[in-house]
């Protein structure tokens, strides 16, 4: 692993090396108001009352923690729980931080927010949470996101949003977030930046981090009231890795609970055919550690700092970056992290709908390729936790395709 | 005190500018649109043509404080094949024969992937005189700040609008060479008119620090270099450059294409530098 450590006069928003605040300098003063927003709103007991007021009544929380008995059967190994987040209004757990962030919006006096969106789930997220809070809603998507994700585009207009089609670099996440940042270093003195994932520059990878906490708190909670024990294992897919930090993030101070980030492996190990940042040890290639959208982290590029394509089936898993805190995770050896290739995914999909009666989101299905693979070094004593962050609506075209 | 004993070429181009009372211009390119040959074509016709100093700007895959035009010179730039060492060796090459003041213009991570020290030592030995780095802001710089000053390399870093009174003068304290002032919250582009409450930004800039103020983002016109007179130091002129390359190399890199485009930088520096020297811009400077 190579170790470019870059300086910092200040430990905020760092995990390990990792993170720090990489913006054009317009974008600074606005970062720290944010943070002094949110820092604020965490122990404001009536921002938290009207934060879970709305988890609870207009997004549905909590979720089930639903044990899979015939998936469970039909693998014969550990015992295992889905953590329902697909149950979530809008149909993924990103509602958790939209909400979160669109009160912060109103209490910032922001009349306007802006977001990216890969599969489209933080974007209809955004546009929904907007209309409740009656903000208005600007959305960047890229064009190659809009084709394959096009119910999503079609919620986010009904919701009253504006969807913006970007057509730059490889017309997926990545470029929707650099869209999405001209917008906000623009407009920044009328509108907040709805960043959807633990990703760019410091409160944004800790804010959203807490946010999605509540997966792992119920999960917690409810294992321990199903099985009286903790379970040994977690899995959860990781793009920018706000699911997974959701879940993982509860049980970091216990030691045995083994947690497992699946990336996306897209076709192939070589530069441009996958999005594995941290899964160099199966053979991907292209990450080291670099500063990529406001934030040092693992970054698939090349020799000379330029960010790389990236390729996987599912939109919201195609990105070159990791959140920091799962760079640092991974590099402390807290948390594994493996890739699922595109055709894993889709096996894992058909796999999960026909046992369990649950149609996945591409993106949750690389976390069941996952689990399924490391089922073989797993014991029937193994108790198992998988995020099924989405549901599979919004995926239905490209499942079609491989029935 | 972070200033290098020796005065680099930005410092003494600024000391005589402010002597003579007059608006420097800065100009940009983005090194490698469309070629690097054609880039020290250009940067020569510009120093010739009057440009104060020349800002080489390090084609990024994701500019992400850059507007269309400069995005779209990136990426015809990377597509050329041009690289961080491709552009120190453009700035060797320019150096053959000219003096003029050099500031390479990067994002981050293409320093950072080189290595800070590997960089600023190569970035010397080349010739450069100071860097700014689009996305690095003084809380991230530590390291990189000692680095180029051990290294006789302007530390050169941006405000802007939203930058408090506080954080200008703290900019300022880490930078040297000049303050690289931010005219509007927004990208980099060509606009029409200047934001109402720049001069508020000169004035609170000024009351900050004794570098000298050069002002960018969306000037191109010659009106705004003659506002700008007795408010700053100098004004940056960016996209309306690079603008003029598309336009010149659209139907191709060929060699009369290239002197085409040459041609139309001069005139438009010229133009730029007429009116610095007219009118309003000839009132004192400041302090």
């Amino acid at each position: 692993m190579s170790t470019i450590l870059p300086s910092s006069t200040t430990t905020a928003g760092r995990f390990g090396p990792y993170g720090g605040r990489y913006v054009p300098e317009t974008l600074m003063v606005p970062l720290f108001e944010l943070e002094r927003a949110y820092l604020e709103a965490k122990s404001d007991a009536s921002f938290q009352a009207q934060f879970e007021n709305l988890l609870k009544n207009f997004a549905g929380r909590p979720t089930p923690l639903q044990f899979a008995s015939r998936l469970t059967e039909k693998l014969g190994g550990p015992r295992i729980y889905l953590k329902r987040e697909d149950l979530l209004h809008t149909g993924a757990h990103k509602i958790n931080n939209a909400l979160g962030q669109g009160l912060l919006a109103v209490k910032m006096g922001k009349p306007r927010i802006v977001a990216e969106t890969g599969a489209g789930q933080h974007g209809v997220a955004s546009a929904t949470v907007a209309a409740h809070l009656g903000l208005e809603c600007v959305v960047y998507m890229g064009t190659e996101d809009m084709a394959r994700q096009a119910l999503n585009v079609a919620r986010m207009r009904m919701l009253g949003a504006e969807v913006m089609p970007v057509d730059s670099g490889s017309r997926t996440l990545k470029d929707a977030i650099n869209e999405a940042m001209r917008d906000w270093v623009t407009n920044v003195r009328t509108t907040h930046y709805l960043l959807g994932s633990v990703l760019g520059a410091h409160p944004y990878p800790t804010m959203v981090r807490d946010f999605q906490t509540v997966i792992g708190r119920e999960a917690r909670e409810q294992i321990l009231a199903a099985e009286k024990r903790l379970p040994t294992h977690l899995f959860a897919c990781v793009g920018g890795g706000s699911n997974s930090i959701g879940l993982f993030h509860q049980f970091l101070r216990d030691p045995d609970v083994k947690m497992i980030g699946i990336e996306a492996g897209g076709r192939g190990a070589g530069l441009g055919e996958h999005a594995a940042r941290l899964a160099a040890h199966q053979g991907f290639s292209g990450a080291r550690p670099g500063v990529l959208q406001g934030t040092y982290t693992y970054v698939l590029q090349n020799e000379d700092g330029q960010i790389a394509t990236t390729h996987s089936i599912s939109a919201g898993l195609d990105y070159p970056a990791i959140g920091p805190e799962h760079a640092w995770l991974a590099d402390q050896r807290r948390a594994e992290y493996s890739a699922a290739s595109d055709q894993a995914a889709l096996d894992a999909a058909r796999l999960l709908s026909r046992t369990e009666g649950i149609i996945p989101a591409l993106e949750s299905a690389h976390a069941i390729a996952g689990l399924l693979e490391r089922i073989p070094k797993m014991a029937g004593t193994d108790l198992a936790i998988l995020n099924l962050s989405g549901r599979g609506d919004k995926d239905m075209d490209q499942y079609s395709r491989h029935l | 005190m972070n200033r290098p004993i020796l005065k680099t070429r930005i410092q003494q181009r600024f000391a005589a500018l402010r002597e003579a009372g007059e608006l420097g211009i800065v100009a940009y390119l983005t090194a490698g649109d469309p070629s690097l040959d054609a880039t020290l074509e250009f940067v020569l016709a510009l120093a010739d043509a009057g440009a104060d100093v020349m800002e080489l700007g390090v084609p990024f895959s994701d500019p992400l404080a850059d507007g269309p035009t400069i995005q779209r010179a990136s990426e015809r730039a990377l597509k050329s094949g041009t690289t961080l060492a491709g552009v120190l060796d453009l700035v060797r090459r320019i150096r053959k024969t000219s003096e003029v003041p050099l500031v390479l213009f990067s994002y981050f991570n293409p320093i950072l992937q080189m290595g800070i020290e590997k960089f600023a030592s190569a970035a010397e030995a080349a010739g450069a005189d100071g860097v700014l780095a689009t996305d690095l802001t003084l809380e991230e710089s530590e390291d990189y700040r000692r680095v180029l000053r051990a290294h006789h390399l302007d530390a050169i870093f941006l405000g802007a609008p939203t930058s408090t009174d506080e954080r200008l003068a703290k900019i300022a304290n880490c930078s040297s060479g000049f303050l690289y002032l931010i005219s509007r919250t927004g990208v980099t582009g060509a606009k029409d008119t200047l934001p109402d409450d720049l001069p508020a930004l000169l004035r609170r800039a000024r009351a900050a620090s004794k570098l000298p103020l050069a002002v960018g983002f969306g000037i191109s016109l010659p009106g705004h270099v003659s506002l700008l007179g007795g408010l700053a130091d100098a004004a940056v002129v960016g996209s309306a450059l690079v603008a003029e390359i598309a336009n010149a190399t659209e139907s191709g890199a060929r060699a009369s294409s290239i002197d085409a485009a040459a041609a139309a930088l001069r005139l438009k520096v010229r133009a730029l530098k007429q009116a610095a020297l007219g009118g309003l811009s000839r009132r004192e400077v400041a302090p």
